[in-house]
């Protein structure tokens, strides 16, 4: 677009007065400052490419969820008790992101699921264009469960939407009761949270409730679930709720 | 260190409008920057510095606008500021806080020759 008069796009010879199609003249000079109000969100691209994701995952009835906490918080546990209980249900496809490694997507591959693994090298949390590029690998069929396993942090993931129906964060009774007043943002992001390693409070000074409520001031929105992966608890009503959602999808 | 991301992206964007408008040469980019969005301002200062090496944007003066929270209350309607993500509602106590202003990451402007 001509910057001086805002008349549409034509080829500009810079350092000369130049005739327009609609009967005037104006002079265009290379130095000539151009103002652009673009007004454009950064992650805008992210977002355009999330939604296309969001699109694709749509029009096949697959429930896709982002599950994201920091490392060591029980994320792939969880899915791994989650793929034994449902596996026979729903078709199942797990997208694994992590700085380096495939252990996770092994530990998922051992239980007879497609997996993918994103290696993001120094890079902290998944892009909707890398999970765009696994979901091609996959190629996950009509009515599926996709979850995808986000790179163990509770801080960048919590700004790039990947085209997920749900956000899932994962906060464990051993990282003490106040991580959602203190990593905040990843907290009002989410739609679910699941407080994993319940069996192990009565050993820790996590209070359970403290943490719930935690939870509930920072987002008042949240559906909450309390588990063990490692002994089953609660893993059913967490199942169920999949398994509804999943239906929702159709 | 997503804000090396967010740099990136701001490159990006303020490149393609560059070369859409046949210019090679961005003097000024502005950004409004929330102080809610979750971005570490200094971080993404750092992370701009690094990002516009060996681009158009190499000499452009970056202008940072940093956009206060402020928060509803859902319950009482009081308009207030907000520091943190999860503040209160200074008046009536309730958590019920729709966040009006402080999530912006925009680029409002560039100013190309």
């Amino acid at each position: 677009m001509c910057g001086t008069c805002g008349c549409g796009e034509h080829h500009h010879h810079h350092e000369h007065d130049h005739e327009h199609g609609h009967g005037h003249q104006h002079p265009h000079h290379h130095d000539e400052r151009i103002v652009i109000n673009l007004e454009q969100d950064i992650l805008q691209r992210n977002n355009l490419l999330a939604e296309r994701n969001r699109g694709y995952f749509e029009a096949k009835h697959i429930f896709c969820l982002n599950l994201m906490s920091s490392p060591g918080s029980g994320k792939t546990s969880l899915l791994e008790e989650t793929v034994r209980r449902l596996k026979e249900k729903h078709p199942l496809y797990v997208v694994e992101g992590d700085q380096q490694t495939s252990n996770d997507a092994d530990r998922i591959a051992a239980l007879d699921i497609p997996v993918f693994q994103v290696n993001t090298g120094t890079g902290c949390h998944l892009e909707a264009d890398m999970v765009n590029h696994a979901v091609k690998h996959l190629a996950p069929v009509d009515n599926s469960i996709l979850f995808i396993e986000n790179v163990g942090n509770l801080v960048c993931p919590a700004m790039f939407n990947l085209g997920e129906a749900k956000k899932v964060v994962i906060v464990s009774t051993t990282e003490g009761d106040d991580k959602p007043l203190k990593y905040p943002h990843i907290f009002v992001e989410a739609d679910v949270c699941i407080i994993n390693k319940v069996d192990l409070a009565p050993y820790l000074d996590t209070d359970v409730e403290v943490l719930r409520k935690n939870i509930l001031n920072v987002n008042h929105h949240m559906q909450i679930f309390e588990v063990s992966a490692t002994k089953g608890t609660g893993m059913e009503a967490w199942c169920n709720w999949l398994t509804d959602e999943c239906t929702k999808c159709k | 260190m997503h804000e090396l991301s967010i740099a990136q992206s701001i490159v990006e964007l303020a490149e393609q409008q560059a070369l859409d408008h046949h210019s090679s040469y961005i003097e000024e980019v502005e950004l409004e920057i929330g102080r809610l969005a979750g971005v570490e301002l200094q971080t993404l200062e750092f992370a701009i510095e690094s990002a516009v090496k060996g681009t158009l944007l190499e000499k452009a003066v970056i202008v940072y606008r940093y956009i206060d929270g402020e928060g509803r209350c859902a319950e009482c309607e009081a308009l207030f500021p907000m520091e943190v993500l999860f503040s209160p509602c200074p008046v009536c106590g309730s958590y019920f806080v729709k966040i009006e202003k402080g999530k912006e990451l925009r680029i409002k402007s560039i100013v190309i020759k």
